[in-house]
């Protein structure tokens, strides 16, 4: 896999469903990760169950949450970038744009995941995504490092198609596990599994395959 | 969290009259609500650290209660609340969550911005 990548998502959590095995795997075979978080996920509607988080408490409790899941996955570097969670669509895009751009030029990775802008449901996620595809797009052609970008939107498969990145991330649902309870506020066993245990076999079927699809920037042709 | 005492909310509310106080204000079906049931209707709106002050200031009803501010020029209301917390410096922290423990509605007052 690519020596360095270089993960743009809004919201903790965001990593633990779409993307956690795959980067799980790539760290192991020596990647280097750095995960740009963009927000607390501030606004998240779940406390736990009973709530033990509340609107005030929820970034803090969230941060921590992220950290944990970040360890879970192995990932090396993670940055918080500081905007508010629901907002992200409502910054000025020049000021996003650029703090990804700081980040590429930094780090140089081979691969850029985010999210697809207008097939990923929630607004930050589109604005995330526009902002990652905005800064790379604006790099010389042959300088762009590989973006693959995650959708979910109910329409997503038939404009862009199936995905072309479709991998096999049974041999990491450890990570990916531990990655998504580590985001214990948000997500309650009865949620993420159902009332009873899930089956090996149900667990590979609901979280064993990740997929992307690697974005064609306008003026590149195959 | 806990469920809402409203002997306590009542003393806040009567303790903050008068007084320059910030507020947050939220409803939400989450941003998922039309994503996951097309029939729903996605809805939320909130605002953050705008500074009020009531003359009157109640909590009414059973759980899940209802809360009333009288401004000198209008009011606040919310309904739906059902948990409380006085997480710091005398915040009032009130939230409504639904039978799947998700934040509906929340309605916070300080003397500090949030």
């Amino acid at each position: 896999m690519d020596k360095r990548i270089l993960v743009v998502l809004p919201h903790p959590d965001d990593e633990a469903f779409g993307v956690s095995g795959t980067l799980a795997m790539a760290i192991e075979e020596g990647t280097q990760v750095t995960y740009a978080c963009l927000t607390l996920g501030e606004m998240g509607r779940n406390m736990g169950i009973p709530p033990f988080a509340n609107r005030v408490t929820l970034p803090q409790i969230r941060r921590i949450e992220l950290e944990e899941s970040c360890r879970a996955i192995g990932i090396q570097d993670l940055r918080m970038l500081g905007f508010h969670d629901k907002m992200v669509e409502f910054e000025d895009p020049a000021v996003v744009q650029a703090a990804v751009t700081a980040l590429v030029e930094e780090l140089r990775p081979e691969l850029v995941i985010t999210f697809y802008p207008g097939f990923s449901v929630h607004p930050d996620h589109d604005a995330t995504g526009a902002a990652v595809i905005g800064a790379i797009a604006r790099m010389p052609a042959g300088k762009r490092p590989t973006v693959h970008a995650m959708a979910f939107s109910s329409n997503c498969r038939q404009v862009l198609g199936p995905p072309d990145i479709v991998r096999d991330v049974t041999a990491y649902l450890p990570q990916k596990m531990a990655s998504i309870q580590a985001h214990r506020s948000q997500f309650q066993a009865a949620e993420l599994l159902g009332s009873k245990e899930l089956s090996e076999e149900e667990l590979i079927g609901r979280y064993g395959t990740e997929r992307f699809w690697t974005y064609r920037f306008e003026d590149e042709h195959e | 969290m806990q469920p809402i005492d409203p002997k306590e909310v009542q003393r806040y509310l009567d303790d903050h009259r008068e007084r320059d106080l910030y507020i947050h204000l939220e409803m939400t079906t989450g941003a998922y609500a039309a994503h996951l049931d097309q029939s729903r209707h996605p809805a939320a709106t909130f605002l953050t650290n705008a500074v009020i002050r009531y003359s009157r200031g109640s909590i009414s009803g059973k759980t899940p209660y209802r809360i009333g501010l009288k401004t000198a020029q209008g009011w606040v209301y919310s309904e739906g609340l059902t948990h409380w917390d006085e997480a710091r410096r005398g915040d009032l922290i009130l939230a409504g969550h639904d039978a799947a423990g998700k934040l509906v509605v929340s309605l916070q007052l300080s003397p500090n911005p949030f």
